[in-house]
């Protein structure tokens, strides 16, 4: 299963750091984002385009995580190089994230057999 | 009740509009706001990271510039409406030199033929001169701000809202301000309509989570989001921008206006809640230490189903400094691109890309980093992203690079132009530029350095 079936995601920028939400559909899938939306997971998707630390935080309260991708954006926003300083397409790799088919999960695309 | 109450211990209420998100935003959803959104205070935040470097520049070539060039064009479309309504102005157009944008706004005001309009121009943010005496240590990698002084333009402290509601407070109708910290130009507006003071935490909390949430226009109320099939949102070419009712017991909703296109959903608001945030108990601002973890959205129980109640926004007492952005001069960048279609197109392509390397090594053509792009196959995610892709139809070379030497910049887009012919075959659709590159650092400041002042200009 991708990512992207049960949590939605948003990039922003500061400097050369990217951070990147992962928001469950539905809040009841937020302790199967964390379970598996591991920083190890979320470090093998970006590969070596993320240079730095990797900081996960957790927010309960709306059912998401907050990723801070250090040393992510071609050395800052001002003078790289890139034809995305700001890294506004990287969410889409969080989202193409895969996860083990979970048992039960809410979300968007499975949500219609789960939730009764 | 509206802040222009005669009374304003009898204020209960605000609503605030955000006119654009960004300096080259749209245009029109500002108007829908103060038409159709009630609202009591407008909002335009126009100021990236390097604007006010680049508002710095021009204002060195022409004394009278260095402002938001927007800025007559918008308020000559919002200022009579607005003023009709009782609608207050607040805005960071004024960039690199916010006096010259106030006498720009009674300018517009004076062709409108409008009979009286004060403006308040908030100062203080400009610290170049004071920065240029003392030597700290950059926030980003802890080098000397001395390795950057030398090309420095600018250095301007994120003002807070205490800057916004003292000019507000002037009783004007219009205030300008340079670099003020995005949220706070709307905590400012709620400062002056609620009369909340600005060591009152816990109101900042909320005020300031309602700042972060409208500090982006569309993208609270739709855009930045849409993913058809997954999260679809209608009526993007008319986006509503977004109105925050905030009333003085903190309760607070997000709104747009009626009839307008987007949606302002649970979804939207939790994605904008975490943009750009790093610690999410820990959001520096001028005016706080804010702390998202127990903010909770719901759906308003009010008539308009697009509204989202928040709660829980809570704060504390802001840092002993501020935080100061130092633009300089970083070099050149140079940039060309050549595209290709057909089968073998990306080996064309990649043909074409070992050629300007080759030719710009030649040339001893010196770059501190040269970059090749595939576009269609491998410049917005670079190798890792192609590899279960299917080999793309056409292909677009992009090649940059940057250099102190503006010369050497532009040999970038010159060796991608010569693959016309002296390349592979059927290269077409040729671009090429070559820009200045104004860097961007940040150093503290303490507080008790940066001085603030209101001046107030009248028709």
């Amino acid at each position: 299963m991708k990512l992207r079936e049960i949590a939605h995601c948003r990039a922003g920028d500061k400097g050369n750091t990217l951070n990147v939400s992962v928001i469950a559909y539905d809040e009841r899938d937020f302790r199967l984002l964390q379970d598996q939306v591991t920083i190890e997971r979320v470090r093998g998707a970006y590969g070596n385009r993320v240079k730095g630390k990797i900081e996960r935080y957790e927010l309960p309260n709306i059912g998401a995580l907050n990723f801070v991708l250090h040393d992510a954006l071609a050395g800052g926003v001002t003078t790289s190089l890139s034809s995305d300083p700001h890294g506004k397409s990287f969410s889409a790799i969080m989202v193409n994230i895969d996860l083990p088919e979970p048992e039960v999960a809410y979300g968007r695309k499975t949500g219609h057999k789960n939730n009764e | 009740m509206p802040a222009s109450s005669p009374n304003k211990s009898i204020v209960t209420s605000v609503r605030i509009g955000c006119g654009a998100g960004y300096a080259g935003d749209r245009w029109e959803p500002a108007l829908e706001c103060v038409e159709r959104g009630a609202i009591d205070y407008l909002v335009y935040e126009t100021l990236a990271e390097r604007t006010i470097a680049l508002g710095q520049l021009e204002k060195l070539r022409d004394p009278a510039r260095g402002y938001n060039p927007m800025l007559e064009a918008r308020l000559r479309l919002v200022l009579k409406p607005a003023m009709a309504r009782g609608v207050r102005i607040v805005s960071n157009m004024g960039a690199a030199n916010p006096l010259a944008a106030g006498e720009a706004v009674l300018r517009v005001a004076r062709e409108l033929g409008m009979g009286s309009l004060t403006v308040a121009v908030v100062l203080g943010d400009d610290v170049t001169e004071l920065v240029r005496g003392i030597n700290v240590l950059l926030m980003e990698d802890g080098e000397p701000l001395d390795t950057i002084k030398p090309m420095m333009v600018s250095a301007n402290a994120y003002l807070g809202a205490d800057a916004v509601a003292a000019g507000l407070a002037s009783g004007a109708n219009v205030v300008i301000t340079g670099r003020v910290a995005d949220p706070s130009l709307f905590v400012g507006c709620m400062l002056d309509g609620l009369q909340w003071r600005d060591d009152d935490y816990t109101k900042l909390g909320q005020a300031t989570v309602a700042g972060h949430l409208m500090e982006c226009a569309g993208q609270i109320t739709g855009g930045y989001f849409a993913d058809p099939g997954y999260k679809d949102v209608a009526g993007l070419a008319r986006l509503g921008f977004p109105i925050c009712e905030m009333r003085s017991d903190g309760a607070a909703f997000i709104t747009k206006p009626e009839g307008s296109g987007g949606a302002v959903t649970l979804a939207t608001c939790k994605e904008q809640l975490l943009y750009e945030v790093h610690d999410p108990s820990r959001y520096v601002t001028p005016d706080c230490v804010a702390d998202f973890t127990a903010v909770k959205f719901s759906q308003s129980e009010s008539e308009a189903a697009c509204d989202v109640v928040f709660k829980g926004g809570q704060a504390a007492p802001r840092t002993g400094t501020y935080k100061v952005s130092v633009g300089y001069r970083a070099g050149y960048v140079g940039e060309g691109h050549m595209a290709y279609a057909g089968p073998g197109a990306l080996d064309r392509a990649k043909l074409a890309g070992d050629i300007v390397r080759e030719r710009l090594a030649l040339r001893k053509i010196s770059l501190e980093e040269l970059r090749v792009d595939l576009i269609g196959h491998s410049s917005l995610h670079a190798e890792a992203s192609h590899n279960d892709a299917a080999e793309p139809y056409e292909v677009r070379l992009r090649v940059s690079g940057r250099s102190q030497n503006k010369s050497d910049a532009a040999a970038v887009g010159e060796e991608v132009q010569t693959l016309y012919t002296n390349g592979p075959y059927g290269g077409a659709s040729d671009f090429m530029q070559v820009k200045e590159v104004i860097g961007v650092r940040s150093i503290l400041l303490d507080r008790s350095e940066v001085k603030t002042e209101v001046r107030v200009l009248s028709l």
